[in-house]
């Protein structure tokens, strides 16, 4: 987790919103959503997974260094309104991006149910500020380290099956999780909306590395979403594309030059 | 049998270029240009008309016979001053200006022979100056006014230049990490180094041009926040930064990117010097190059600089309705690109786990002129053909990025987005101009500069009103 001086981002963040960043004059531009802004302070939240070599870079900074390529908040902010009884799904390192609109969505009067899941304990995050924002917490581990052993679609599965009111969920994690949740609200037409994690470059729709397809579309993630409606998200392309580099990832990983810079890499994957 | 004087001089001094053998896998610059005796030969040819037709072809009228005029009598100083009178950043323009359709179409040696070799000389002065250090020329006396200039391209950088040279304080915001827009991001190495991009930027910052890079107006900043600020006057200059796709089945397919993305993985984040830096690209044996343009050539050519075995450009008209530059065509060919003709592609297909494998194209006759005046393709019933590819770039261009439009109100917009202005750029918001691709669609670098530049004068003339 890192808090980073950029009061111009911290000034407009809305919930849903993340940065391009870059760590190094040869690194690679990467998009990690905006888990916090605190406006006052002129600061803003960022929190992400070692998975690549851009975030290992971020895991070893200091306090006080510098990031030397931060822009933002791109991205349309994500829908916050009054649904009535909301589920939001964290997994993963997507629990920090679910954590700001489960609070946007709380604060705008909904009764919250918060379920957030990881492969262990050790990997859940978030799980106090979860807890004192939500009605209702439950915790799942894929081991079961803590909490329910097993996914998240599981507890929202039980709670359809005991027709609790469930007017909106919001899913965010790695994709084969939304895909599930959606998979799962579909036949019950309970309105679902995800937060995509594709690669990007620019992150300002200039390259199309982002596109998704959605109803049959072609869309851009980084303008026209990340949020998006998740009955009608290609999980599969989204999927297939998040993939692209795998192979370079691998070579990238390898050759440890001071470590910095990843490949592809994504906040939920 | 050596050739009569006057027909020698219907001849241009040849432009050194890297034999294709070498070139072809490698991101130096291709064009070598003139030394000082070619320039010196070349600049030699020019007759130096009374009423130059050549300044008529150049959209920003740099007084081309008198910088050549210079360049022949060995003043290359006294050439890059008269350049750099009517534009900033003659390196740039040297190199990627269309001058066969400019300057050197109006040549009058281009009815019996070769014209002469404007952008050539131009790159050589230019080039000249760089070894040898710049010098700024005198600027205005501060005005007190201020003025946004919103992206750091060609017209933007234009615009800068303009209104910090007479007198105005000048902030320019770039969305990425570096400026130079298109310049950077589009333009391969090969054909602008990025070190003439850096200096020809670095000239017009110290004209007095602050450029602030990652803020991306629209975002970070609306043009609402920039005059509360206290900004007296805004230009916009962002380009066309938004990749059209054909919208055909299979096109999201791994190993299928916009001529933007693979371009910008490679130029702006040198995805080339992969893993020495950090970005990866995915680098095809069999590519395919879809669209006619600058943007396809240069995605072609880099494609095989990344190690392409057949590269492959397919385009649905003839060789004549080509918007490339003619240059960038005959060194795509050089190198050996193969240019498949009157052909348009239909449908991708791809392998279970995602990955382009195939392209299907469809042969294409040429009808009469369409509204572009070019002669329009029609596709040729049951022509269909499957091509095995592993690469594949949509270079068939692009529209402007609707985000200042979408946060800006009351700035008026057409059909196809670009913002609306009259003939001197100013938009249907007051204090707001706008110049380049964003509001034309010209698409070059030079007519992007010389609507920069007039509009430049416009918000000149309203600031000291």
């Amino acid at each position: 987790m890192l808090k980073v001086k950029a009061p111009a981002i911290a000034k407009k963040y809305k919930a849903g919103q993340f940065v391009i960043l870059r760590v190094h004059d040869k690194g690679e531009r990467i998009p990690l959503t905006i888990a916090d802004a605190n406006e006052k302070e002129g600061t803003i939240t960022l929190i992400s997974q070692e998975v690549g070599r851009t975030t290992k870079a971020l895991g070893q900074l200091r306090k006080g260094d510098q990031i030397p390529d931060l822009v933002g908040p791109l991205g349309k902010p994500s829908e916050v309104g009054h649904f009535g009884h909301v589920v939001v799904i964290g997994g993963g390192v997507g629990t920090a991006v679910a954590y700001p609109e489960a609070r946007a969505l709380r604060k705008a009067g909904n009764r919250l149910v918060s379920i957030i899941g990881a492969r262990s304990k050790d990997l859940l995050i978030l799980e106090d500020e979860m807890r004192k924002i939500s009605d209702e917490l439950h915790i799942t581990t894929d081991d079961g380290s803590k909490g329910h052993h097993g996914f998240v679609t599981d507890v929202l599965r039980q709670l359809i099956e005991k027709q609790t009111r469930i007017d909106r969920v919001v899913a965010i994690g790695p994709a084969i999780m939304m895909k599930a949740v959606a998979n799962l609200t579909r036949p019950h037409r309970i309105k679902t909306t995800v937060s995509l994690n594709p690669i990007m470059v620019d992150g300002t729709g200039m390259c199309g590395a982002c596109r998704v397809s959605v109803a049959g579309q072609t869309k851009f993630a980084c303008v026209d979403g990340p949020s998006f409606d998740g009955h009608e998200v290609d999980f599969d392309l989204l999927m297939a594309r998040l993939r692209i580099y795998m192979e370079q990832e691998k070579i990238a990983m390898q050759s440890s030059t001071i470590g910095t810079g990843g490949a592809g890499e994504t906040y939920g994957s | 049998m050596a050739a009569k004087p006057s027909e020698k001089l219907l001849k241009r001094v040849p432009i050194r270029k890297k034999p294709p053998e070498l070139r072809k896998r490698s991101f130096d610059e291709v064009s070598l240009g003139y030394n000082e005796q070619e320039a010196m030969a070349e600049a030699s040819r020019c007759l130096k008309c009374p009423s130059p037709f050549c300044v008529k072809g150049c959209p920003v009228q740099i007084e081309i016979p008198a910088f050549i005029e210079c360049i022949k009598k060995g003043d290359f100083s006294g050439a890059i001053t008269k350049l750099k009178e009517k534009n900033s950043l003659p390196g740039i323009c040297g190199r990627v200006c269309p001058q066969e359709l400019q300057c050197e179409a109006e040549c009058v040696f281009g009815r019996k022979g070769d014209p002469i070799a404007i952008g050539a000389l131009e790159r050589f002065a230019a080039d000249y100056e760089l070894k040898k250090g710049v010098t700024l020329p005198e600027k205005s006396k501060s005005t007190g006014k201020t003025v946004a200039v919103v992206g750091s391209g060609p017209a933007g950088l234009t615009a800068a230049g303009e209104l910090a040279k007479l007198g105005h304080d000048v902030a320019i915001f770039e969305g990425l990490h570096l400026p130079g827009g298109v310049l950077v991001y589009g333009i391969p190495e090969f054909r602008l180094p990025k070190l003439i991009v850096k200096a020809e930027v670095e000239y017009v910052s110290r004209l007095g041009a602050e450029v602030k890079t990652n803020v991306i107006i629209g975002r970070t900043l609306t043009i609402d926040d920039l005059f509360e600020s206290g900004y007296d006057a805004v230009f916009i200059g962002t380009g066309a930064g938004s990749p059209w796709f054909m919208r055909i089945p299979g096109e999201n397919l791994n190993g299928i990117y916009s001529a933007n993305e693979f371009l910008t993985r490679c130029n702006l984040m040198k995805a080339y010097a992969f893993p020495e830096y950090d970005t990866p690209i995915h680098a095809g044996k069999r590519v395919v190059v879809i669209g006619g343009g600058n943007a396809a050539m240069d995605a072609a050519r880099t494609a095989l600089r990344l190690g392409g075995d057949e590269v492959t450009i397919v385009y649905r008209r003839s060789r004549e309705e080509m918007p490339a530059r003619a240059e960038e065509v005959k060194n795509a060919e050089e190198e050996g690109i193969q240019l498949e003709l009157l052909s348009n592609p239909v449908q991708y297909l791809g392998s279970k786990d995602g990955w382009v494998e195939r392209v299907e194209c469809l042969r294409m006759d040429l009808g009469p002129p369409d509204e572009s005046g070019r002669r329009r393709p029609i596709p040729v019933k049951g022509s269909e053909y499957q091509t095995p590819i592993d690469l594949a770039v949509v270079a068939i261009g692009q529209g402007p990025n609707p985000l200042i439009a979408q946060t800006t109100s009351g700035l008026k917009v057409g059909e196809d987005e670009r913002i609306i202005t009259d003939q001197f750029g100013k938009s249907s918001r007051d204090r707001i101009w706008a110049a380049g691709d964003i509001a034309s669609s010209e698409g070059t670098v030079i007519h992007a500069m010389g609507n920069a530049k007039k509009t430049a004068l416009a918000i000149h003339n309203f600031l000291i009103m």
